[in-house]
């Protein structure tokens, strides 16, 4: 039977994976999709602990539905930001948008 | 009205003119004057009103018309302004009106009324004459206007009031007031013509000299009132219990009781203001002022005020003296009196200058006055001041007359003399016949022509009641003083008036205008008809005639009634000799002095001519004595080494150290410690900043491993410091 940790350790890997993603790729567009994992892991997680801890409440389904809608949310505006950015610099590295440094 | 409520309203109009013509009409001459003549009207009719009013009240000493109000408020007392007539006041009133009231409008001719602007008369200079051309075509010099004509309406407008104020005051503070309103405006009407530098030196010399007795008038004030509790001259001159205490108080000062002492102090007062030797410097100098004035001060007002003064302070003066023994300040009155007198009419005699003349006699007669009123010759005292008053008044207001009409001859003829040197004049009876006459009248009232003048009576009576009271060597003295009074002034009108003209200018001379002319005629009549109420009763003849209607209202202001002397041949015929003497003996001497001539005394005096002439050199001993020390005193020691050296040295010493100080603070506290710190603070943080740059290398990602990082340090952190360590 899969118990909740096999979930755990696999939303966990999911985060890694999003987290590597957002630290190592330099494309913003690559950065976003990392993003999205991790807060999709952070879905599962809830999901999972609902299923298994906390059945009779809705708690754990809540936060996950507000997580879909942060996300989109953060979705349409950081991609209006990059495509702005692309717009202004012809770029959407990383690395190129360093206007922030002293 | 009531005669209490007109009294207090008689100063009034003169103060209001004033402020009105300082503040409002000062740009319009007409107004002006018509302002000020007004006022002086209306004081005049005030004051005649009231004198005609009083003079029919019996017993007026005894029941003097009183009111008063408070009026300061120190502590629990209350000082009253207040105003009383008794018989003096009005004797006072009726002088000081009728002379007020005729310089009034004798300054209206005097300063030019109605003649042209000059052509380049500066205000502060007299006026130097303008010129005119008339119909034919010719032009001539004419004399002009005044330049600062309302100011001096103004001033002695204020002068009238600080007049009035003191006759009709109740107590010594407001008199105090009233004389020293006067000092003021003598200082500014000497100093008219402020840019001659003789006025200026000569208001100077008048405002610090009459100052020195105005402070020892003040401390007799001061005294007085600590010993009294009260300045109202009712409480003290007509209290017989004050003044037994004020007579037996001792007070330690040279043996003095209270009374002689404060008796003493009064008196310097007015040995200040009434020009008495040691101080009388002043006076022969305010000739510098316009002659109006020099009849305001040395008849109608000031100096009468000295007078006055004593006259009203008798009671206090000679409290002590009892039988014939004279109270301390009487001794030193009828001293300082008798050898002014004396002492001022010699110098008269050797001036050449028409109005100095005035002056010193002005001086000798005071001190006649003063001697009078030192010997108990109260009434006697009081009737000298009116009569005086007014013949003193005429011969100023004459001598302006006559300066006047030289002026003319001099614009006439362009030359350049001195106008008020007597020795310029002659022959003027007959360019100035209304003016030549009235001096005359005013001349033989002052040397005492024997029946007819006022001048004769007064004098008279002073010198009986000195031959009647046995003060003999007071007696030779004043008569010796009357010869020479008689002499100068018979020198003076002979110069001035006899003989034939000694210059161009008075051939040329004309008789002044009626402004100037009436007041002559008018204070000439009073010149003569004021002698005549106090003609004494056991003189041969006439005594009886006229009932001697002034020795019994003016001595009742005493409260002992003073008994008129036995009648004596002695005086009588002393004072008839010396009148007629002298002025036979200035006629003999004067009546042919040719131009260029010298004084004819000047040989047969010899050396003595010079000291007279000089005036015993008083001027370069108090120059010696007083002013140099004072300008030593004031550049070499105070200003030199007090000022410069002592004070200034102090705070150079405080700038010095101070300096030193703020150095140490700067350098040892204040740049390394605070400024130190400050620039710590602010290098490290930046050295900081600097060392830490490197970090905000603008990349997302190397923030986030950054973050990263630290929260896993962070987290390992904690989770030992709490979790397993619990």
């Amino acid at each position: 039977m899969i118990t909740l940790s096999w979930y755990l350790i696999f939303s966990a890997a999911l985060f890694c994976i999003g987290l590597f993603g957002v630290l190592a790729r330099k494309n913003a567009i690559a950065i976003f999709i990392g993003i999205e994992l991790m807060l999709n892991a952070v879905n599962v997680n809830l999901v999972a602990f609902w299923r298994y801890i906390a059945p009779e409440a809705i708690t754990g389904q809540a936060f996950a539905v507000l997580v879909f809608a942060v996300a989109a949310a953060e979705v349409a505006v950081g991609l209006a930001l990059v495509i702005s950015i692309y717009r202004r610099r012809n770029t959407v590295n990383a690395d190129e948008i360093d206007m922030l440094k002293f | 009205m009531t005669t209490e409520l007109i009294t207090w309203l008689i100063p009034l109009p003169p103060l209001l003119a004033f402020f009105l013509i300082i503040l409002f009409t000062n740009r319009s001459k007409p107004l002006s004057h018509t302002l000020a003549v007004g006022a002086a009207f209306l004081s005049w009719l005030g004051s005649m009103v009231v004198f005609f009013r009083v003079i029919r009240i019996e017993h007026l000493g005894e029941h003097p018309i009183m009111s008063s109000i408070p009026w300061l408020a120190t502590g629990s007392k209350t000082f009253n302004i207040g105003i009383q007539v008794d018989p003096l006041t009005a004797g006072t009133l009726f002088f000081v009106a009728w002379t007020v009231l005729m310089i009034f409008i004798y300054s209206v001719g005097y300063h030019n009324y109605g003649q042209p602007k000059g052509d380049h008369d500066m205000p502060g200079l007299p006026p130097h004459g303008a010129t005119v051309t008339d119909a034919h075509g010719h032009s001539h010099q004419v004399p002009s206007i005044e330049p600062i004509y309302s100011r001096f309406f103004a001033f002695i407008g204020l002068f009238a009031f600080g007049m009035f104020l003191l006759v009709v005051t109740d107590n010594l503070l407001t008199l105090f007031m009233g004389w020293e309103i006067m000092g003021l405006c003598s200082y500014l009407l000497i100093g008219f013509w402020y840019a001659k530098p003789s006025a200026r030196a000569a208001m100077i010399k008048a405002f610090m000299t009459t100052r020195v007795g105005d402070v020892f008038l003040l401390l007799g004030i001061a005294y007085l009132y600590s010993a009294t509790g009260t300045l109202n001259y009712r409480e003290i001159f007509y209290n017989e219990g004050v003044l037994h205490t004020l007579a037996t108080t001792p007070t330690g000062f040279l043996g003095l009781s209270a009374a002689g002492l404060i008796g003493i102090l009064i008196f310097i007062g007015t040995v200040g203001k009434s020009a008495q030797w040691p101080l009388h410097v002043w006076l022969p100098d305010a000739m510098e002022g316009p002659t109006p004035v020099s009849a305001m001060i040395h008849a109608a007002t000031m100096v009468s005020a000295g007078v006055y003064l004593v006259i009203r302070s008798y009671p206090l003066l000679s409290a002590g003296a009892e039988h014939g023994v004279l109270s301390p300040p009487m001794i030193a009155m009828a001293f300082i009196g008798a050898f002014t007198a004396l002492f001022a009419a010699t110098i008269a005699v050797t001036q050449n200058d028409i109005k100095r003349v005035l002056a010193y006699s002005t001086i000798s007669q005071l001190g006649y006055m003063i001697a009078a009123l030192g010997i108990g010759a109260y009434v006697a005292a009081a009737f000298h001041l009116i009569t005086h008053a007014f013949f003193k008044a005429l011969l100023f207001l004459g001598s302006g007359s006559v300066i006047h009409g030289m002026e003319h001859g001099v614009l006439h003829t362009g030359a350049h003399i001195d106008l008020q040197d007597m020795f310029n004049m002659g022959g003027l009876r007959k360019k100035m016949p209304i003016t030549f006459w009235t001096f005359l009248i005013g001349g033989l009232a002052l040397s005492g022509f024997p029946l007819v003048t006022a001048g004769f009576w007064s004098k008279d009576e002073i010198l009986s009641d000195a031959w009647g009271h046995g003060f003999w060597v007071v007696f030779i003295v004043l008569a010796l003083a009357a010869l020479l009074t008689a002499f100068y002034t018979m020198r003076q009108i002979s110069l001035t008036f006899l003989g034939e003209p000694r210059t161009e200018a008075a051939e040329h001379a004309k008789e002044t205008p009626w402004t100037m002319t009436a007041p002559l005629i008018i204070l000439a009549v009073f010149a003569v008809a004021a002698g005549w109420v106090g003609i004494p009763e056991h003189f041969p003849v006439l005594g009886g005639l006229i009932p001697n209607w002034f020795h019994e209202f003016m001595g009742g202001t005493l409260l002992e009634h003073p008994e008129a002397v036995d009648f004596s041949f002695i005086p009588l015929l002393t004072s008839l000799v010396v009148a007629l003497g002298g002025l036979y003996l200035g006629w003999v001497v004067y009546r042919k002095v040719k131009a260029g001539e010298k004084d004819p005394l000047q040989s047969p005096l010899g050396p003595v001519y010079p000291v007279l002439k000089n005036k015993y050199y008083f001027d370069e001993l108090y120059d010696r004595l007083f002013v140099r020390p004072a300008y030593w005193l004031a550049e070499s020691f105070t200003y030199l080494f007090i000022d410069r050296k002592v004070i200034d040295g102090i705070l150079h010493w405080f700038a010095r150290v101070s300096i030193t100080l703020g150095d140490f603070f700067r350098n040892y506290i204040d740049k390394p410690i605070v400024n130190g710190f400050g620039d710590f603070v602010g290098e490290g943080t930046k050295r900081l900043g600097r060392t830490f740059r490197f970090i905000q290398s603008g990349k997302i990602q190397q923030y986030m491993i950054v973050a990263l990082v630290s929260l896993a340090a962070f987290s390992v952190l904690f989770y030992y410091l709490l979790v397993s360590t619990p």
